[in-house]
């Protein structure tokens, strides 16, 4: 049962209760996913963008904690306007202090929701573009690694259970 | 930090009403356990029970009728039988080491099932780096102990069977005679514990029908004061000291006694035990008009843990789908109604609650689950405001989620 107590910001108590830019976005650019349901966090983003590679708008589905709905949505307030080079260059840490800061174990919520951002950034230039920009890193850079570990811990995890309840 | 839990409180007020069921992981203290405590700070039996004035024999005296409260309601043959610890953690700690170190050298194995509370868990778990090995017997879906298994995993080698009475998370109740039986059976030396902090008060409990070696017991499950518990030793069972300093009037647990919260202890035992049938059957309809109507008006969802007469009478265990648990006691919590979940959001390690993925479930069925304890002083009208309050929140959260999780 959860027994950290998480002294959450007002911040995040007021984006839990009313969240902005919730729900899918029908006609969106590109969408992408970060966590899955295994971990317990698991982040969906849409975002359109136009010829000038400027994001439109951004929403978002998050099925996740408190601090998962909150980082969430502030990255898509933050990202409304921006030209595409520029929301990549947010980072978690900036939305963590953004959000009033998070408690040590929910970093992860920060740095998923950047994840899926970067992720939908990148579908973005490999799908409709083809051709990425100089300044789009071939790395996976901190964000999305940290996200892909994530998934990877819980598809472990998840499978091991299912491996010992089969009792082999 | 603290400035941040400030703000989520005052972003409770105006609360129409509140309805605390976390009694997993602590309680509210009645009004006449409270007050039959009160005295023994500063009016009586203030003294260390083993010194020689008038406080210390008014506190061992105080101890003594407490002990032996609890002994007659444990049905034990005497009222050393009966040891109190700070805790159920505590009591579990002093069963396993205590059982371990006494019996060194004569086996390396300790069994338990895989829904064992974290405090025989991760003991058990810890004297594996002592040589010791584990073997966790695996429970089927509704957390019953597999006693086929069971049977397998006792041999000669086992020293110590430590088996909950019934689940704590899930409310299952085990067939706990036949499980020592069969342990019995297979090897008579091994130790037999039961955690039975879930059980004591709530379900009937006689530790000599059961004829269990060791049995641990708790007070605030039973709505007495945190901070106090006892393991039940059976006369003639012999476990060692894990801490050692000044022995008072408890001989497995070193350190000046605390009379005020034992007076609570034994006190939260009567009222538990008064009206007993009643309370059951109180507790039991607000149980099962809590899952009955859930399980009726909202889709997607689990109960975890049996039905009707093999269920705890206090608890409510469901796993809601595309519902995330932390944030949904969050939700609940800003409506006035306290429960808690067995998500993992507040781990780094994203592991969910052992005994649910130890019954079957899925990671994502555990994250979205909720458990409840209901008391004798919950009424109708309590239950009917988290069943206004419930549907809600699910719904809203359930929205945020959107098409992201696909069952």
């Amino acid at each position: 049962m959860s027994r950290v107590p998480l002294p959450y910001s007002q911040k995040i108590l007021e984006l839990f209760r009313n969240p902005k830019n919730l729900g899918k976005m029908e006609d969106a650019t590109v969408s992408a996913v970060a966590g899955n349901p295994q971990c317990g966090d698991m982040i969906t983003f849409y975002l359109k963008i136009n010829e000038h590679d400027i994001i439109e708008k951004a929403s978002f589905e998050s099925y996740g904690c408190a601090a998962n709905i909150a980082t969430s949505s502030i990255v898509t307030e933050k990202v409304k306007g921006m030209k595409l080079e520029d929301a990549w260059k947010i980072t978690w840490k900036s939305v963590a202090e953004e959000v009033g800061g998070l408690p040590a174990v929910k970093f992860h919520c920060g740095i998923l929701a950047v994840g899926a951002l970067r992720r939908a950034i990148r579908a973005y230039y490999k799908n409709k573009k083809q051709i990425p920009p100089e300044w789009l890193p071939k790395e996976l850079t901190f964000e999305e690694k940290q996200a892909l570990e994530e998934e990877e811990l819980a598809r472990i995890l998840s499978k091991k259970m299912k491996m010992a309840e089969e009792g082999t | 930090m603290v400035e941040n839990v400030r703000e989520l409180l005052k972003a409770h007020e105006g609360l129409r009403r509140e309805v605390y069921l976390d009694i997993e992981n602590s309680s509210f203290v009645p009004r006449e356990v409270l007050e039959a405590m009160l005295p023994y700070f500063n009016q009586r039996a203030y003294g260390n029970p083993t010194l020689t004035h008038k406080p210390g024999w008014e506190a061992f005296e105080a101890i003594m009728e407490s002990a032996q409260k609890i002994a007659s309601f444990l049905s034990c043959k005497n009222l050393e039988e009966v040891n109190f610890t700070p805790g159920e953690t505590e009591a579990n700690n002093l069963a396993l080491l205590g059982t371990t170190l006494q019996m060194r050298g004569k086996g390396r194995k300790i069994v338990i099932s895989e829904i064992e509370p974290l405090s025989v868990v991760h003991v058990a778990e810890m004297l594996t780096k002592y040589g010791f090995s584990i073997v966790k017997v695996p429970v089927n879906s509704e957390g019953f102990v597999n006693l086929e298994k069971l049977k397998e995993a006792v041999d000669s080698e086992t020293v110590l069977a430590s088996f909950s009475t019934v689940n704590h998370e899930i409310g299952t109740i085990q067939p706990i005679k036949e499980a020592m039986e069969i342990v019995k059976d297979k090897n008579p030396k091994t130790i037999f514990h039961t955690d039975a902090s879930d059980a004591y008060g709530k379900i009937p409990f006689n530790v000599r029908e059961l004829d269990v070696d060791l049995a641990t017991i708790s007070s605030y499950k039973i709505l007495g004061p945190r901070g106090i518990g006892a393991l039940y030793v059976k006369e003639g069972v012999n476990i060692e000291r894990i801490l050692e300093g000044q022995i008072g009037t408890q001989k497995l647990w070193p350190g000046v006694e605390n009379t005020p919260l034992i007076v609570g202890f034994a006190r939260a035992s009567e009222l538990a035990f008064q009206k007993f049938e009643e309370n059951g059957a109180h507790m039991r309809r607000l149980r099962d008009k809590l899952i009955g109507e859930i399980t009726a008006s909202i889709v997607d969802v689990r109960l975890n843990g049996p039905k009707g007469e093999r269920r705890a009478p206090d608890n409510v265990n469901i796993s809601f789908l595309r519902c995330e648990g932390e944030a949904l006691t969050i939700e609940l919590s800003l409506n006035g109604v306290y429960v808690s979940s067995g998500s993992a959001c507040t781990r780094r390690l994203l592991q969910p609650s052992h005994v649910l993925v130890a019954i079957g479930r899925r990671f994502e069925e555990a994250h979205g689950s909720i458990l409840m304890k209901v008391t004798r002083y919950h009424t109708e009208d309590d239950i009917d405001y988290v069943l206004e309050v419930l549907p809600k929140a699910v719904e809203r959260l359930r929205g945020i989620t959107g098409a992201t999780v696909v069952e």
